[in-house]
C-alpha cells in the first residue's frame, strides 16, 4: 500500500488515539492475588465516627456514584429516653457534607455508618434470575454490569437498603468494598480516608488480621441478625434502637 | 416403547419397521433440536460462565482491573517524607493525606503534570470539627462562628501539626486576646 498524503491524514488521528492507550498503559493486574486466600469483612467502629462525610465523597470519588445515589451513607440517630425504640434517624444527602446542627436537645445523638454487608448467604444474589451478581470466592458481593437486566429484583431483595439503579447504565449498583483497590493490596477508599480509624477493613482468613483480636474482646454485632443473611460488616458499641 | 425398541433392532424382522416412520421423525426432531441447543448455549454463553459459581468468572477479574482514584497513603508518604515529619508531631498523624486533599492517583502517577487543588481550611476543618452533639464527645469540636469568626483556620493552625505550639506563644496570645472567651475549644 502505497502511503499518499490523504492515506497519512486519515491515519494520524487513528495512531494519535492508539498512542493515548499506549501511554495509559493496561490496568495494573494483581498477578499475586489469590481469591481463595482472603474472606473480606469490614469493622465500624460507631463511638469513634464523627459524621464528617469523608467516606461518603471518597466512595463517591474512586467509584464515580451518581448524584443522589449512595453506595455507602451515614445515619445520625437520635435517641429519646421516653421511646427508645422508635429513634429519629435522618441522613440529608447520605451524610456527604456532614450534618447540620442537631434541632433536638437531649437524648442519645450518634452516627452510623452504613453500606453494604457484603452478606456469606446474601438475599440479593439468590433472587438475581441471570447471574448477575454474586458472591466472590473472597466474599465480597459484586455486580456483573454486563450481564445485569435492571429488573430491580436484588433492589428490592437487600433487607439493608444498599442497591439502586443506576439511572444511566439501567443496571443494579452497590458498594462493591473497593474491590478493585483490595485485591491490589490497598484498602477501600472510605478505609482510606475515615479520619478516626472508624471504619477498617479486615481479611477473616488472614490470621494476623487485629480484627480477630477485636472481635474476642469487644461486643460486636451485625445489621438484622434475624434475618440470617451472614452479614459481615461488624458493628462495634452499637445501640439496641440501630436499625 | 417395547415395540420401538425391537423395531430399531436389525436384527428383527424388516416388516417390523413399516409403522415406525414417525419414530423415527420423532428421534430425528429431536436431536436437531438438542444439536441446535448445545450450538446456541455455546455461543451465547460466556467461556467462564460456571468458573467460581452460577455467573461470569472473568467479572470477578473485569472489577479487579478497574484503575483506582485514591493512590493511597504509602504512595504520598514515598515522596512527600517533610510532610510525613511534620505530621508525626501533632494528633493529625493518623489521618491518610488523601482524607483532606482528595483522590490523587493521578497526580502520584505523574506528580509534574497533575498538581493537587489548592485547599480552603475553612470548609475542610470544619467538616470534622464543627460541634456537633452526635459528636464522639472526647472529639474536639468548636462552633466555627463562634471560635474564629470566620478567619481561615490556617491563620493560627497549621493543618498538619493543627496544636498551637509553646514557641508560638505569643501569636496565640494574641489571637486569645482578639477573640476572647470564644476559643473555648471542646463543647
Amino acid at each position: 500500500m502505497d502511503l499518499t498524503r490523504r492515506r497519512l491524514l486519515v491515519l494520524l488521528p487513528a495512531a494519535a488515539v492508539a498512542w493515548k492507550y499506549v501511554l495509559a498503559g493496561t490496568p495494573e493486574a494483581s498477578p499475586n492475588y489469590r481469591l481463595t486466600e482472603h474472606w473480606w469483612s469490614m469493622l465500624i467502629d460507631i463511638p469513634k465516627c464523627i459524621g464528617c462525610g469523608s467516606c461518603v465523597r471518597a466512595c463517591a470519588e474512586e467509584n464515580d456514584v451518581p448524584e443522589g445515589n449512595y453506595r455507602t451513607w451515614i445515619e445520625r440517630y437520635h435517641v429519646s429516653d421516653w421511646r427508645i425504640e422508635r429513634p429519629e434517624v435522618e441522613s440529608p444527602n447520605g451524610g456527604i457534607q456532614g450534618f447540620p446542627p442537631n434541632e433536638e436537645s437531649g437524648g442519645k445523638n450518634f452516627f452510623v455508618p452504613k453500606l453494604c454487608n457484603h452478606c456469606a448467604d446474601s438475599p440479593c444474589t439468590q433472587v438475581c434470575p441471570v447471574g448477575a451478581t454474586f458472591v466472590t470466592p473472597d466474599g465480597v458481593v459484586l455486580v456483573d454490569k454486563t450481564y445485569c437486566l435492571g429488573c430491580r429484583y436484588c433492589v428490592q431483595a437487600c433487607p439493608y437498603g444498599c442497591r439502586f439503579i443506576n439511572a444511566k447504565t439501567n443496571t443494579a449498583e452497590k458498594c462493591s468494598l473497593c474491590y478493585h483497590r483490595i485485591t491490589k493490596g490497598l484498602t477501600t477508599a472510605c478505609c482510606e480516608v475515615c479520619p478516626t480509624g472508624a471504619r477498617q477493613l479486615a481479611d477473616l482468613k488472614n490470621p494476623k488480621d487485629p480484627i480477630h483480636e477485636f472481635l474476642r474482646t469487644h461486643s460486636v454485632q451485625v445489621l438484622k441478625p434475624h434475618m440470617a443473611t451472614g452479614a459481615k460488616v461488624f458493628y462495634n458499641g452499637m445501640d439496641g434502637s440501630v436499625r | 416403547m417395547a415395540r420401538a425398541d425391537q423395531a430399531l433392532d436389525p436384527a428383527q424382522d424388516t416388516d417390523l419397521f413399516k409403522d415406525t416412520e414417525h419414530l423415527v421423525r420423532l428421534v430425528v426432531l429431536i436431536v436437531v433440536a438438542l444439536v441446535a441447543f448445545v450450538v446456541l448455549r455455546t455461543a451465547v454463553v460466556p467461556k467462564s460462565f460456571g468458573q467460581y459459581g452460577h455467573y461470569r468468572g472473568a467479572a470477578v477479574g473485569e472489577a479487579a482491573a478497574r484503575p483506582i482514584a485514591f493512590a493511597g497513603r504509602d504512595a504520598c508518604e514515598a515522596c512527600h517524607t517533610d510532610i510525613v515529619e511534620q505530621k508525626k508531631q501533632g494528633k493529625h498523624v493518623v489521618i491518610a493525606c488523601e482524607a483532606c486533599h482528595g483522590p490523587l492517583a493521578k497526580h502520584a502517577d505523574d506528580p509534574s503534570s497533575v498538581t493537587p487543588p489548592k485547599l480552603d481550611t475553612a470548609i475542610l476543618c470544619a467538616r470534622c470539627h464543627e460541634a456537633n452533639s452526635a459528636k464522639p464527645k472526647g472529639f474536639p469540636q468548636v462552633a466555627t462562628g463562634d471560635h474564629s469568626g470566620g478567619i481561615a483556620c490556617d491563620t493560627c493552625h497549621q493543618p498538619h501539626r493543627p496544636k498551637i505550639e509553646t514557641s508560638t506563644n505569643e501569636t496565640k496570645a494574641e489571637a486569645k486576646a482578639e477573640t476572647p472567651k470564644k476559643t473555648e475549644g471542646k463543647k
